[in-house]
């Protein structure tokens, strides 16, 4: 039985000698070749996605003015930033917008601040006597700034579900527009190619993985908020609906506009496209056996967002969304993405060569996750609280 | 010689008439079908492309309207900046003309504005807003 340490593979990278494939490549591989063999020819593999991540923002850090302000209020071209974090402290999240233009969020604020663009920036304060001013109106840019980096709580969901819509209104969600009459059904996750279920018990991936996000060498700090390890799991041990998630962390000033990109939702809001790729160590057969998982035995929910509740109303493979359509409740419905699989293919690919360049390393995670995590709702203590 | 695009939408009764040979023959229409729905027994439509002289067509469509042919010119095109698109299928999945497509092999966009029926719906849906309407 073949064991690799991660230590054995970075000295095979440092050497470029590594063998790396993309999870798309493996998945192939896995058709003829055993878990076996592939632990044996193979010692990374790439995974990645490319898709709309909400929970994500920007934590900057302006620099002080003369006289200082301790700013209490803050706003990048109209769009709100926290205001909560020392004097000029900020964090900016994707989501975030003025209401009379809900079009142009905080991730289009990231987004121009990474292309060096010039926004404006103002921000007001009570001021006391070590921090005399009471508003400023300046520009900011990448240069001005002193630390610009991408903080994301949620991303790179383990798995994610297909919407689709039953009623006869025409609904705009986060995934999409969705017809009515389960006219069509969009989904999110790059199936085989996706990080997340190429490890589904996070055997390789923790606390201080080194990733790639947006073009840059990110790194994996927490699990991602709502982690969950109780979600339902098909005959592979793979989840069939969103179970865990990553926070993590990276310098926006070394990013890419290639694969960060500022999005608009209709009738929703704005949201931030992260690319994310993780490289994957073969450390034995079982993960073989993980990596080699194709879209066809991958599934999936598939649920109805014009109901209350989300009722769930069938479970499909990646393989039948990716055919085009899949039937629900005996009717065929039509499918496509909402999260692109040709940047995430670009990204496995990229880092596959960072990899076979020995630009890139992989690290042993600091801190395995939590092997028990399940979720808490909301409860309404207030029934009479005016909107 | 003009270039026109229409959409007509016929009675269930108007199915068998020879129309389009009557554009052909009598206007000195081409004819190019981009797109056709036709339900028997019900309702049809179809999306053409008319290249003729200014009032050969003009000809052609009083003609078709006489027929109890509703005829709309289509004189919006929707443009898309193809450079900014990031393949996220976001504007395939309202595309019910199938103009707008991502497929296998290369999961890239694919837009065949020839089966465009101007429907506008992926103007809203695309959350990079490549889309616009262009008014010729
Ligand atoms: S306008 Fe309608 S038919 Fe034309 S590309 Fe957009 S969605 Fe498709
Ligand atoms: S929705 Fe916009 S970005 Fe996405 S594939 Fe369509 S045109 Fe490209």
């Amino acid at each position: 039985m073949t064991v690799k340490s991660y230590e054995e593979i970075n000295e095979k990278i440092r050497a470029g000698k590594a063998v790396v494939l993309t999870a798309g490549e493996v998945a192939e591989m896995g058709r003829t070749a055993s878990p076996e063999e592939i632990v044996k020819k193979v010692d990374v593999v790439t995974t990645a996605t490319f898709g709309a991540m909400c929970s994500s923002g920007a934590i900057i850090n302006f620099g002080h003015a003369d006289p200082p302000i301790r700013m209490e209020k803050i706003r990048i071209n109209g769009v709100p930033a926290y205001e909560g974090l020392a004097a000029v402290d900020t964090y900016v999240g994707a989501t975030a917008c003025n209401p009379d233009k809900p079009e142009y969020g905080g991730a289009h604020v990231i987004q121009e601040l990474l292309e060096g663009k010039t926004l404006e920036l103002e921000a007001w304060g009570k001021g006391t006597d070590c921090y005399p001013r009471k508003f400023i109106k300046t520009t900011i840019s990448k240069e001005t700034v002193n630390e610009a980096y991408l903080f994301n709580p949620r991303n790179a969901y383990q798995n994610y579900n297909v919407a689709v819509n039953s009623t006869k209104r025409l609904i705009h969600t986060y995934m999409g527009t969705l017809l009515p009459n389960l006219r069509n059904a969009t989904y999110s996750t790059s199936g085989e190619l996706s990080p997340l279920l190429n490890d589904p018990d996070m055997r390789t991936i923790g606390i201080g993985t080194r990733i790639f996000l947006c073009g840059a060498q990110g790194f994996v700090v927490w699990p991602g908020t709502q982690y969950n390890t109780a979600k339902p799991v098909n005959s592979l041990g793979v989840p069939v609906s969103n179970a865990r998630t990553l926070a993590v962390i990276g310098n926006l000033k070394e990013m890419s506009p290639e694969f960060l990109r500022a999005a608009y939702i209709d009738k929703y809001g704005t949201t931030l496209f992260v690319g994310i790729g993780i490289p994957i160590p073969v450390l034995d057969e079982d993960m073989a056996r993980r990596l080699s998982i194709r879209d066809d035995q991958i599934e999936t929910s598939v649920l109805d967002y014009g109901s209350p509740g989300t009722p769930k109303l069938g479970q499909v493979t990646y393989a039948m969304l990716r055919s085009g359509f899949i039937t629900v409740d005996g009717k065929k419905v039509r499918t496509a993405p909402v999260a692109s699989l040709a940047k995430a293919r670009e990204i496995a690919a990229l880092l596959k060569n960072w990899l076979l360049a020995g630009q890139f390393e992989l690290t042993r995670p600091v801190e395995m996750f939590p092997v028990h995590a399940t979720l808490q709702s909301l409860k309404e203590t207030e029934k009479e609280g005016k909107p | 010689m003009i270039i026109k695009r229409f959409i007509l939408n016929f009675p269930p009764d108007s199915g068998d008439k020879p129309l389009s040979y009557h554009l052909v023959k009598d206007y000195d229409i081409r004819i190019n079908i981009l797109k056709a729905e036709v339900f028997p027994g019900k309702r049809g439509s179809l999306l053409l492309e008319l290249q003729g002289t200014a009032s050969n067509i003009e000809k052609g469509i009083a003609y078709l309207t006489s027929q109890n042919v509703e005829v709309e010119p289509l004189e919006k095109r929707i443009r898309f900046q193809e450079e900014k698109c990031i393949d996220c299928g976001n504007c395939v999945a309202v595309c019910f003309a199938g103009a707008l497509t991502l497929s296998a092999p290369d999961w890239k966009l694919q837009f065949d504005k020839s089966q465009c029926v101007v429907c506008e719906l992926c103007v809203p849906a695309c959350p990079l807003h490549l889309f616009d309407i262009n008014f010729q």
